[in-house]
């Protein structure tokens, strides 16, 4: 287990270095340069030739690509010191680069904002399991009948309505005008968790109300199966009750494909909930991520690229460590 | 039968009907089906895909979903009528004085759970003021009863982590570990290779010896209820269409389905000139089944029937020339005769050369 | 034909629901039934070999998940030698794992064989390469085992009965179909059924599907992995019986491939019982179930149920096999069958016993071959190995050097009685 953990560690990391390489690479060769959008708003759309080769210079653009990456990456592990125009910025490890926009360094940027979007995906996930999985075997448990349909039929309405809509609906309606919910706010957890709760609370049900219709119609699917098998059967014939021959025998080889969808799910969650933080207005990694990319900001879409990259391979990792857990046919020696 | 006059079988089914409501229609699987299995005995349901052998014995135990499942009829087991008992009480039965085994043991048992916790499992459900210590000891010492070798060790492997016919073994201590009264194996051993089915067949019969339980076992192979069974039971279309003592039956079958299956089976040693009859046409749909006798469309002998009896009518169940424990559900006069006649010199041709015993 | 019983008659009933085109016949009297089935097939003993196999060896390599690095090997098949004699039938019998479905498999050339040959109207299959072996595959075609899962469910019957006919191009386009229609009759199906698809057919019908398909290139040599299996018994004798017609109108040769002794006692007039990868004995009928001289084979036979014998009274003393079959990684060493015989000394650790030739047509591999409850205390074959009874190295004796193991037979055999190497 132990050397299987050290491998699959040892390949993400190299998935990561790629990425960021790739990243780089995109804004080096792409279409247009970095420089411009920035020279163009210093200038006021008056970016000549001349300016624009100042800012590629001023940008490190004119020198070659991998010194450039070079000192990106040891940035990552030692101070460094960037210059910008008559500027000298001093960036402490782990360095991530200063954004383009407005100079801010993008690791303080980083610890501001990852823990808002820590904080909206750990709340939604767990709901889209709590709702999802319990809404899903109930289905699958009263499997034709009235209530099974119902909430299949449901599951496929609310889940056919633009994210947007739900969210801007229910922002306007349950706090703004209704005052149904507290005032959506981040606070963090270490400084008040009650605010931290009741301030997030409104967004967690709307994301995780909406991304549970899936789960529940994945649940029920997997559950169906689960609860066709000979085991399962044989689990009756031993006389146990229901219960436990749902919950244990049943429920517990239907998680199996759901925690494959639900990892790479929260990987997602992990890199930025874009519609969620620009409704609520919450400073998460996702708008800004989103923002960094209009302008090509290469250093802020670099960190939220490898946010990405590490919540994929993490998570990963910790699905397989489920499975193990889950299913000893897996279980790695 | 084998049942002592006055003396109630351990197990005795009687007019058992079941049907299943289907997006097609509704599917009657098992129609007025009685039989009897004493303690000590085996009884044998033959039957192919469909036949309704596998349904019927399920619904001894209340397998069935309550909600769609349409039971009639009685289940009697020892002294209870099962047809219609509370969930609780049926719960309390099954697994402890009524036990089932099943085919595949491989797909039988919960792939993610180790061996001895399935067992200790069937153990404790029924055993509530039992520690898990007990479980797991109770559960080592079935495993070693059903001859898996250190079972100590064994116990805490994976379904995985065992062959075939081990986790077979696994699956038979399981059914026996709360020592039930009536056990339940369907096809037991169709999934294994003969030598292993050799093997799990003795087990069998020395547990049967050893605890004195009723058993019925579910087969498509008149092999297996040839070693086995003291009755043996034929299913067609969800009907009983012959029942009887095992021996008497296939030596002197009474049924044309019955000759078919023992026609189309080849023994290993049986004369070079003996030849493989099969049934001709497909086994009958329980949506809309053949009138009169369910077998008459594939039955090679109903031109000997006088007018077109088979066709319209439905034979009873009823005792044949051999005797009153001999029942067959066929309209043919004499059975017996046309199968000395026709039919054994064809599949046994060297019995005929050494005459009809 | 023999395929009357399946067609549907002029009063054929309206179709029934589950199986929506299983239709009824006027019922066939019993004589007419028994006219269209066969007895036990015959040898031929003068047939030429159509296959001929030869040491044929498949290793499966065993590679680590992380660096692809071999670290073992599965020996699925491991030195075989067997003859298919022309329009005759040798079964392969033998329980899982014991390699008898790749040697199949390497035989229609799924796969390509480790090593030895096989050679098939002189060319050898084993070697060749993909582009040389096209023209050949024609003449060997495969029947499986699942007529569920071994046709398209999305292609219709017509498609998948003539798609050999138009891969190798053996008919011209618009006589495909007529073809094809030709084909379902033989194998007892409506012509008229092509345009179907395989899921309104019942399980025997499949397996017809898949013969005729096999069919269509009226190939000399069908290898045939477990045909009958998956059927209901009364089914399983229908196809069987098919399976004699076309053997017997069209002189195909079958390499049958089967677990049920009793099904290739009847299909099959030479028998080859499988262990671990190797032939244990290899003879005609009787040699083998009336017999035998291995001790696995011996205790095959036991272990099936006989409903003769049980329904006239008892049941046969059977031989009880201990424990599991060995994995085909590590195998023992000396005699495989070794860990589970009850004969076995300390020779069978040592050496691995010669398939030898025993009679006309009967070879055992076993250090001590004889009849059940007869076999010799000391093993023949230390002379021949050139050792001592215990199989140590025996400085006096002198290895016969002839051992090498053909496929055929040969015209002189190894005479139990005087021990030496003679002629009947």
């Amino acid at each position: 287990m132990f050397s299987f953990l050290v491998k699959r560690v040892l390949a993400g990391s190299l998935i990561v270095v790629m990425v960021s390489i790739l990243v780089y690479a995109l804004f080096w060769y792409g279409p247009k340069s970095p420089a411009l959008e920035l020279c163009r708003r210093d200038t006021n759309n008056r970016c000549t030739d001349a300016k624009l080769v100042d800012y590629e210079q001023k940008l490190g653009y004119d020198n070659p690509i991998y010194s450039e990456y070079g000192k990106w990456a040891k940035g990552l592990v030692s101070e460094r010191k960037i210059e910008f125009g008559t500027t000298e910025y001093v960036c402490a490890a782990p360095c991530l680069g200063l954004s383009y926009r407005d100079r801010s360094q993008v690791t303080e940027q980083l610890k501001d904002r990852f823990p808002v979007t820590l904080s909206l995906a750990l709340g939604a996930s767990t709901l889209y399991l709590l709702i999802g999985v319990s809404t899903g075997v109930l289905a699958a448990r009263r499997r034709g009948t009235l209530a099974d349909k119902v909430l299949v039929a449901s599951t496929l309405v609310f889940s056919s309505l633009p994210y947007y809509l739900v969210a801007l609906l229910s922002f306007l309606l349950l706090t703004l005008s209704t005052s149904a919910f507290p005032e959506v706010q981040y606070v963090s957890f270490f400084d008040n968790p009650a605010s931290w709760f009741s301030g997030l609370l409104l967004v967690w049900l709307v994301m995780g109300l909406y991304g549970a219709t899936a789960y529940t119609r994945y649940s029920r699917g997997a559950m169906v199966e689960a609860l066709s098998e000979d085991y399962v059967r044989t689990a009756k014939a031993k006389g146990l009750r229901s219960r436990t021959v749902v919950f244990k025998h049943g429920l517990r080889s239907a998680l199996v494909p759901v925690v494959t969808i639900f990892g790479l799910d929260v990987a997602f969650l992990l890199s930025g909930t874009v519609f969620t933080e620009a409704i609520f207005d919450l400073e998460g990694i996702g708008k800004w991520g989103v923002e960094a990319t209009y302008i090509k900001d290469l250093p802020v879409v670099q960190a939220t690229s490898l946010i990405l990259a590490v919540s994929v391979v993490v998570m990963n990792v910790i699905v397989d460590i489920v499975y193990s857990v889950l299913d000893p046919r897996v279980r790695l020696s | 039968m084998t049942s002592v006059e006055g003396n109630e079988p351990y197990l005795k089914v009687t007019d058992l009907t079941v049907r299943f409501p289907t997006a097609d229609g509704l599917v009657q699987a098992v129609t007025d089906l009685s039989y009897g299995v004493d303690l000590g005995k085996t009884l044998g349901i033959v039957g192919e895909s469909g036949s309704g052998k596998s349904v019927s014995s399920m619904a001894v135990l209340g397998l069935h979903d309550r909600r769609s499942a349409q039971i009639d009829g009685s289940i009697v087991v020892g002294g209870t009528e099962v047809v219609g008992l509370s969930e609780d009480k049926m719960r309390s039965l099954r697994g402890n004085s009524v036990a089932m085994i099943f085919q595949d043991a491989l797909a039988a048992l919960h792939p993610f759970y180790k061996i001895g916790k399935q067992l200790s499992e069937a153990y404790l459900v029924h055993h509530k003021g039992a520690t898990k210590r007990e479980a797991r000891a109770r559960a080592i010492e079935m495993l070693d009863r059903v001859g898996i070798p250190q079972p100590d060790r064994r116990v805490d492997n994976y379904p995985h982590q065992f062959s075939g016919g081990m986790r077979q073994r696994a699956m038979i201590a399981m059914g026996l570990i709360n020592n039930p009264s009536l056990l339940i194996a369907d096809e037991p051993t169709t999934a294994l290779d003969v030598t292993v089915q050799a093997q799990i067949l003795d087990l069998l019969q020395d547990l049967q010896r050893e605890f004195n339980s009723a058993v019925i076992i579910i087969t498509h192979d008149l092999g297996v209820v040839a070693e086995m069974a003291d009755d043996v039971l034929v299913m067609y279309g969800g009907r009983a269409v012959e029942y009887g003592p095992c021996k008497d039956i296939l030596t002197h079958p009474e049924m044309p389905y019955t000759w078919g299956l023992l026609s189309s089976v080849p023994d290993v040693s049986a004369d070079t000139n003996a030849r493989m009859i099969p049934i001709p046409g497909n086994p009958p749909s329980l949506l809309a089944p053949p009138t009169g006798c369910a077998f008459h469309p594939r039955c090679v002998h109903a031109s000997k029937v006088q007018g077109d009896l088979c066709r319209t009518t439905l034979p009873e169940l009823l005792p044949g020339v051999r005797g009153e424990n001999h029942l067959k559900r066929c309209h043919l006069a004499n059975p017996d005769a046309i199968y000395e006649a026709e039919v054994l010199p064809e599949i046994a041709p060297e019995i005929m050369e050494g005459g009809l015993r | 034909m023999t395929t009357d019983a399946e067609l549907p008659g002029p009063e054929a009933e309206a179709p029934t629901g589950a199986a929506p085109f299983q239709q009824y016949d006027e019922p066939v009297a019993f004589q007419d039934l028994v006219g269209q089935t066969h007895a036990a097939a015959e040898l031929n003993p003068d047939a030429e070999a159509v296959l001929s196999v030869d040491n044929l060896r498949m290793y499966f390599p065993i590679k680590t998940a992380l660096m692809r690095r071999t670290v073992g090997h599965v020996q699925a098949v491991d030195g075989v030698s067997f003859e298919v004699p022309k329009g005759g039938s040798l079964g392969l019998v033998g329980e899982s794992g014991c390699g008898k479905s790749t040697t199949g498999q390497l035989i229609t050339r799924l796969y390509k064989p480790t090593g030895g040959s096989m050679l098939f109207e002189g060319a050898d299959l084993a070697t060749m390469s993909e582009g040389t072996l096209k023209p050949l595959r024609r003449e060997i075609q495969m029947i499986f085992q699942d007529p569920y899962s071994s046709l398209n469910p999305r292609h219709t019957v017509g498609a998948i009965v003539g798609a050999p006919l138009r891969i190798h191009n053996v008919v011209p386009k618009n006589k495909v179909l007529s073809r094809v229609q030709e084909l379902l009759e033989v194998v007892g199906l409506n012509p008229e059924h092509y345009n179907r698809y395989p899921n309104e057919f019942s399980g025997g019908q499949r397996q017809r599907i898949g013969i005729a398909r096999a069919l269509a290139l009226q190939p000399k040599l069908m290898v045939a992995d477990e045909p009958v299996s998956a059927l209901d018994v009364s089914i399983q004798a229908q196809v069987i019986n098919l399976l004699q017609d076309l053997q017997k109108e069209f002189g195909i040769a079958f390499l049958f491939i089967a677990h049920d002794l009793a099904v290739v006692r009847h299909f099959c007039p030479e028998v080859a019982v499988m262990y671990l990868g190797k032939i244990v004995e290899i003879g005609d009928r009787a040699s083998i179930y009336s017999n035998a001289h291995h001790p696995y084979t011996q205790a095959l036979l036991s272990a099936v149920p006989d409903i003769k014998q049980a329904a006239t009274g008892g049941r046969r003393e059977r031989i009880r096999l201990t424990g599991d079959v060995p994995s085909p990684i590590d195998p023992p060493s000396g005699c495989r069958f070794r860990t589970r015989c009850p004969i076995a000394q300390e020779i069978c650790t040592r050496h691995e016993p010669p398939l030898l030739q025993i009679g006309k047509r009967h070879k055992v591999a076993c250090h001590f071959p004889g009849r059940l409850g007869a076999h010799p205390r000391e093993p023949i074959t230390a002379r021949l190995l050139g050792v001592d009874t215990t199989g140590a190295p025996d400085p006096g004796a002198s290895p016969a050097t002839d051992l090498r193991q053909q496929p055929g037979y040969a015209d002189t055999w190894f005479d139990l009685d005087a021990k030496s190497i003679g002629r009947a």
